[in-house]
C-alpha cells in the first residue's frame, strides 16, 4: 500500500496549537506537526498526559481551531469547518450520552441532525446496534447502562451516521481491566468489519501495539516515531520511545562501521554485534546509546558464546516470570526477563556472577 | 514526654460525634422558632373570629371571605400578579442568554465586569435604587410624557435578573460541555444544539430562576413603593397602608395567602432547584 | 522545539474567524440583560449623585441651579430668622443609630447563625435537606409580612406582653415597640437566614477529616472550633456578614413598622425627602451617604473576607 498513490484519510500539515498571547508566553500544545493516516486504517496517538495526543484529535474532530497549519480529510480541507460540517465523529472519554434521551434516540440524533428519512433512521438504528450488540436495550435511558454498556452506545451513536473517519478519545480508561480486555478486540473487530479509519487516542502502551495497525508516540507536542507496533517496539528511534513502551535497556557504545539500515557496534560493556541504525544519523556523535529490551537477553549456557557478564543485584518475580537486575563492570545496570519455562531457571540468586547472551539482531541504536 | 499523654485527655470521637458542639442543636431549634413563632401567631389569629389580635375567641374564615371581597384588595392582587408574571418572563429570558455567556468558559475580557452588573442589584441598597429608579423615570416621564405600569415592569424586570440568573447558572455550571460537543459532532448546528441538548437539560434550572423570580417582584415593596404610579398599587404596598392605619385580621387573612403562595413556590423552587445527579 | 521569535502568533485565518464569531455570540446574549441593569440599576446613581447639586424644586422634584445645600444641611441647621448654620446632631444621630443597629444586627445574627449553620451542615443528608427547606421558607417569605408578625408580637397588647402580664413578672405593659431594640430586633429576624445559608455553604465544604485530626492531636471542642472549624469556615462568615449588614444600613421597612417615628433610620428619612419633605436634592444627598457607607463595608468585605484574586477562598 503506497502512499503516494492513495489520498491519505487524514493529512496533518505542519500543524501547530500554541493557547496564550504568543510562543513565549503561552503553551505550545502541538508544535508543527505532520502526519498521515490511512484510511482503513486503525491508527493510534500515543503518549503521557500533555503530549498534545487529544489536542490533535481535537483539531480533526473541529472542537478547537489549528493556531497554524492544514488539516485534510480525504484532501478536503478543514480548518475553519465547525465539528457539525465535518463529516468525522467522536467516542469522547466520558461518552457523553445524552441523559435525557433513551440508547435509540442518542443513536438516531446524528442521523436526525442530518436530514436522514425516518425508515432508513430506524433501519440504521437497527443495523448498529445490531454491530455493538444492544439491540435489546434500545429503549433504556442511558443512565440506567453500565459502563460498558454506555461505551458500546457511545460506539455506535458516532459510527451510525457512518463518518470517513472515527476518533476515540482514551474511550477504555474508565472501564475495569478485564472489560477493557475485552472492549480491545470488539473495537478491532469493529474497526475491520466497518473499514473506517480509526484514530485512537491513549496513554496505554500495551492497548496501542495490541490494537493498532500502526502508532504514532507523541511528546511535549511533537511526534517522536511513526511506524507499526512491532516497528515501534524493536526499533525505538528516540530514547524516550524506548522507554515509554516496555521495559528497556540502554547501553553505551560505539560505532565502527556502517552499513546501510545497520551498523557494527562494540559496546563499552565488550560485545561487538550488528545494531540496527535510526532513520536520522546526523544528531550521532561518538559515543551513542543502544537499546536492548529485557526478554532479548539471556542466560548464556555453558557452550553458547558470552556477550556481557555481571553480577546479580536484585530478583523480582512477577508471577509469569523472573526480572534479574545485573551491574556490569562499567558500572551499568542491565535487566534480564526469563518467562517461566522449567525448574532450571530458578538457578540464579543475588550475588551470583550472570553470563549474559543478547539474542541477534536485537540491538537498537538510539538517535539522542 | 510521658507527661503529654496525662494531661490532655485524648477524645478520639468517631461518626457524628466528630461534628458535635455542645449548645449548637439547641441554639438551632431556638432559631427555627423564633423564625416561626410570629408567622404562627399572624396565621393563627387570621382564623380568629372576633377582631382582636391577640384574644382567641373561636374558629373562623370571615376575614378570609372579608379580604376575598375586598375591592381595594383585588385589585392590588392583579396588578402585583401582571408585574410579576411580565417581570418573570422577561428576567428570565435576559439571565438565561446571560447565563449561558459567562459561564462555563474561560475567563475573558469584560466577563468579570459583565457578571459584577449583573449582580449589581443585589449589591445596593433597595432603597438607593429606589430612589435613583425614581428620579431616572422622572426625567423621562418629563421628556417624553409616556406614563403608565410600564416603568414599574421595568424596574422590577431589572432587580429580578439577578435572582433568576443564580439558579440558572448553577445548574448550567453542572452540566458537562462534552454533551454540547457531542451534539455538534454530530452535526447539529449551533441552534439545534441549544434547543435539543441545552435548553432541556437547563429546563429545571430556568424554571427554579423563574419562580425565584416571580416570588421577587411579588415581594418587593421598597422599589414598588417610590416607583408605583396611582392605580398601580400592588399587594405589598397595600398592605403597607393598611398597617400603618391599624391592625385587623384582614390584614392576617390577606398576609397568610401571601405567605401561602411564597411557601408553595418555594416548594418547587426547592424540588426543581436540587442536584439531579 | 522549533526555534522561533517571540513575535505574536500570525492567527491562521480559521482561528481567526472562530475568534470572532465567538465575540459576537457573546456580545449578542450578554447585551440585553447587562444593557437593562445599567439603565435601571446603575446610570440613575449617576443621575441621584448630580441631584443631590441641585435645589429643591417648587412642587417636588429639582430646580436645576447648583448649590451644595443639601450637603450642608447633612450637619448643619439654618436658623429661619437670621440665616445663621448651626452644627446640629439630628442627621448625624440617625446616620449613627443606622450604623450601630446595623453593626448590632449583623453580630447577634452571625452569634446565632453561625451554631444554626453548623448544626445543620453536620445533619445527615436527609435531615440535612428538611433543616435547609425549613431555614429557606422566610428566607423568601415577604418581609413586609415578617415584620407585621414581629409587630404583632411586641405590641403592647402582643404575646410578649400579655405572657409576661399572665405570668406577673410586670404589672403594665412594657413598650417594647418603636424602641431601637424592636427595630433591632426586626432587623435580626429579617436578615437571619442571611447569615445561615452562606455560612451553611461553606461548612458543607468543610472536610471533617481535618476535624479528626485535630482531635487526634489532643485538641478540645472549642479549640477545634476556634482554630480549625470557623478560620476554615470565613469565606462564609464573611459572606454571611455583609449580606446582613448592607441591607440593615439601607433598611427600611422594619424601622418603618417597629421604630414609628422615634427610630428613624437612613431609609426612612431618605423616604421622607421623596414623600412629605419634597426635598429630592437632600434625599439625594442622603442616599450618596448611604452608598458611601455600603462601598466602605464591601470594600472591607473585600479586603479581609476574600483572598487576593477577589474570590472568597480559605481563611
Amino acid at each position: 500500500m503506497s502512499d503516494q498513490t492513495a489520498t491519505a484519510a487524514i493529512d496533518i500539515r505542519e500543524t501547530s496549537k500554541i493557547y496564550g498571547r504568543d510562543r513565549e508566553s503561552g503553551v505550545v500544545a502541538l508544535d508543527q506537526v505532520s502526519l498521515a493516516i490511512r484510511d482503513n486504517e486503525f491508527f493510534t496517538l500515543l503518549g503521557p498526559s500533555g503530549c498534545g495526543k487529544t489536542t490533535l484529535l481535537r483539531l480533526i474532530a473541529g472542537f478547537e481551531q489549528p493556531t497554524h497549519g492544514e488539516i485534510l480529510l480525504f484532501g478536503q480541507h478543514l480548518e475553519g469547518l465547525p465539528p457539525y460540517k465535518r463529516p468525522v465523529n467522536t467516542v469522547f472519554q466520558h461518552y457523553a450520552l445524552f441523559p435525557h434521551m433513551t440508547v435509540a434516540e442518542n443513536i438516531s440524533f446524528g442521523l436526525e441532525m442530518l436530514d436522514t428519512p425516518a425508515t432508513q433512521i430506524s433501519s440504521t438504528v437497527k443495523e448498529v446496534l445490531g454491530l455493538v450488540q444492544m439491540e435489546h436495550l434500545a429503549n433504556r435511558k442511558t443512565d440506567q447502562l453500565s459502563g460498558g454498556q454506555q461505551q458500546r452506545v457511545a460506539l455506535a451513536r458516532a459510527l451510525a451516521p457512518k463518518p470517513k473517519v472515527l476518533l476515540l478519545d482514551e474511550p477504555l480508561s474508565a472501564l475495569d481491566f478485564k472489560l477493557r480486555k475485552e472492549m480491545q478486540v470488539e473495537l478491532k473487530r469493529l474497526q475491520n468489519e466497518t473499514g473506517i479509519t480509526f484514530i485512537f487516542v491513549t496513554h496505554d502502551q500495551e492497548e496501542a501495539l495490541t490494537m493498532s495497525d500502526r502508532v504514532a508516540v507523541m511528546r511535549d507536542g511533537l511526534i517522536l516515531q511513526v511506524g507499526n507496533p512491532r516497528d515501534i517496539y524493536d526499533r525505538p528511534a528516540k530514547r524516550f520511545v524506548a522507554d515509554f513502551i516496555g521495559d528497556i535497556n540502554i547501553l553505551k557504545g560505539r560505532i565502527l562501521s556502517k552499513n546501510g539500515a545497520q551498523a557494527m557496534v562494540k559496546l563499552n560493556a565488550g560485545y561487538q554485534g550488528t545494531a540496527g541504525l535510526p532513520a536520522e544519523t546526523d544528531s550521532l556523535g561518538d559515543e551513542v546509546s543502544i537499546a536492548i529490551r529485557p526478554e532479548q537477553l539471556s542466560f548464556a549456557s555453558g557452550a553458547g558464546p558470552e556477550h556481557l557478564s555481571g553480577s546479580i543485584q536484585h530478583i523480582s518475580y512477577f508471577g509469569s516470570g523472573f526480572d534479574y537486575e545485573i551491574v556490569m563492570p562499567t558500572g551499568e545496570t542491565i535487566m534480564l526477563q526469563l518467562q517461566n519455562r522449567g525448574a532450571g531457571d530458578h538457578a540464579y540468586a543475588v550475588g551470583d556472577q550472570a553470563r549474559i547472551a543478547i539474542s541477534e539482531n536485537s540491538m537498537q541504536i538510539l538517535a539522542d | 514526654m510521658a507527661d503529654i499523654a496525662t494531661t490532655a485527655p485524648r477524645k478520639i470521637i468517631k461518626g457524628i460525634d466528630l461534628k458535635y458542639q455542645p449548645g449548637f442543636s439547641q441554639i438551632t431549634w431556638f432559631c427555627i422558632v423564633v423564625l416561626y413563632a410570629p408567622i404562627a401567631v399572624l396565621v393563627l389569629f387570621s382564623f380568629n373570629e372576633n377582631r382582636s389580635v391577640t384574644v382567641w375567641t373561636q374558629f373562623s374564615l370571615d376575614w378570609y371571605a372579608k379580604a376575598w371581597e375586598n375591592e381595594g384588595i383585588q385589585h392590588a392582587a392583579l396588578v402585583s400578579l401582571e408585574v410579576a408574571f411580565v417581570a418573570m418572563v422577561i428576567s428570565t429570558i435576559l439571565a438565561t442568554m446571560a447565563a449561558l455567556v459567562t459561564t462555563r468558559t474561560p475567563p475573558y475580557r469584560g466577563m468579570n465586569i459583565a457578571v459584577a452588573v449583573i449582580n449589581q442589584p443585589l449589591m445596593v441598597p433597595e432603597v438607593v435604587t429606589a430612589v435613583a429608579t425614581l428620579i431616572f423615570f422622572a426625567i423621562i416621564k418629563q421628556a417624553t410624557g409616556i406614563s403608565g405600569i410600564g416603568y414599574l415592569i421595568a424596574a422590577h424586570t431589572a432587580f429580578c435578573i439577578p435572582f433568576a440568573y443564580m439558579p440558572i447558572r448553577a445548574r448550567l455550571e453542572d452540566m458537562d460541555l462534552s454533551l454540547e460537543q457531542a451534539a455538534a459532532d454530530l452535526y447539529a448546528p449551533p441552534f439545534k444544539v441549544f434547543r435539543r441538548v441545552t435548553l432541556p437539560l437547563l429546563m429545571p434550572g430556568i424554571l427554579a430562576g423563574a419562580m425565584l423570580a416571580f416570588i421577587v417582584s411579588l415581594d418587593d415593596v421598597i422599589i414598588t413603593l417610590f416607583v408605583a404610579g396611582p392605580g398601580e398599587t400592588t399587594l405589598p404596598l397595600y398592605i403597607l397602608g393598611q398597617i400603618r392605619r391599624g391592625v385587623t385580621p384582614e390584614i392576617n387573612a390577606v398576609s397568610t395567602v401571601f405567605l401561602g403562595i411564597s411557601v408553595i413556590l418555594v416548594t418547587f423552587i426547592f424540588l426543581f432547584g436540587k442536584d439531579k445527579k | 522545539m522549533s526555534d522561533q521569535p517571540s513575535a505574536n502568533i500570525q492567527l491562521s485565518s480559521s482561528a481567526v474567524a472562530e475568534e470572532k464569531r465567538l465575540r459576537n455570540t457573546r456580545l449578542g446574549l450578554l447585551a440585553p440583560g447587562i444593557l437593562t441593569i445599567f439603565c435601571i440599576g446603575i446610570m440613575p446613581l449617576s443621575i441621584v449623585l448630580v441631584y443631590s447639586f441641585l435645589e429643591p424644586g417648587d412642587f417636588g422634584g429639582v430646580s436645576w441651579v447648583l448649590s451644595f445645600d443639601a450637603y450642608v444641611q447633612l450637619l448643619f441647621e439654618e436658623d429661619i430668622f437670621d440665616e445663621t448654620l448651626s452644627f446640629t446632631t439630628d442627621y448625624l444621630q440617625i446616620f449613627l443609630r443606622s450604623v450601630s443597629l446595623g453593626l448590632f444586627t449583623t453580630i447577634a445574627c452571625l452569634l446565632v447563625g453561625f451554631p444554626t449553620a453548623y448544626f445543620i451542615a453536620t445533619q445527615p443528608p436527609a435531615r440535612r435537606n428538611a433543616w435547609l427547606f425549613l431555614i429557606t421558607i422566610p428566607f423568601w417569605t415577604n418581609l413586609l409580612i415578617r415584620t407585621y408578625a414581629m409587630l404583632l408580637i411586641l405590641r403592647d397588647q402582643g404575646i410578649i406582653n400579655l405572657a409576661l402580664i399572665e405570668i406577673g413578672l410586670i404589672d403594665r405593659a412594657i413598650p417594647l415597640l418603636y424602641t431601637d431594640f424592636a427595630v433591632c430586633l426586626g432587623l435580626v429576624y429579617a436578615y437571619l437566614p442571611f447569615m445561615v445559608l452562606p455560612i451553611f455553604a461553606s461548612l458543607e465544604k468543610l472536610d471533617f477529616r481535618l476535624v479528626e485530626a485535630s482531635y487526634d492531636l489532643y485538641a478540645t471542642r472549642f479549640k477545634v472550633l476556634k482554630r480549625i472549624i470557623i478560620p476554615l469556615a470565613k469565606p462564609g462568615i464573611a459572606a454571611g456578614c455583609i449580606l446582613v449588614l448592607i441591607p440593615s444600613l439601607g433598611a427600611f421597612i422594619t424601622p418603618a413598622l417597629l421604630g414609628g417615628g422615634k427610630s428613624l433610620m437612613i431609609g426612612n428619612l431618605i423616604e421622607l425627602q421623596f414623600g412629605q419633605a419634597r426635598n429630592w436634592p437632600f434625599g439625594s444627598a442622603i442616599a450618596l451617604v448611604l452608598m458611601v457607607l455600603v462601598m466602605l463595608s464591601l470594600m472591607t468585605y473585600l479586603r479581609y473576607g476574600t483572598t487576593r484574586k477577589g474570590a472568597p477562598g480559605h481563611g
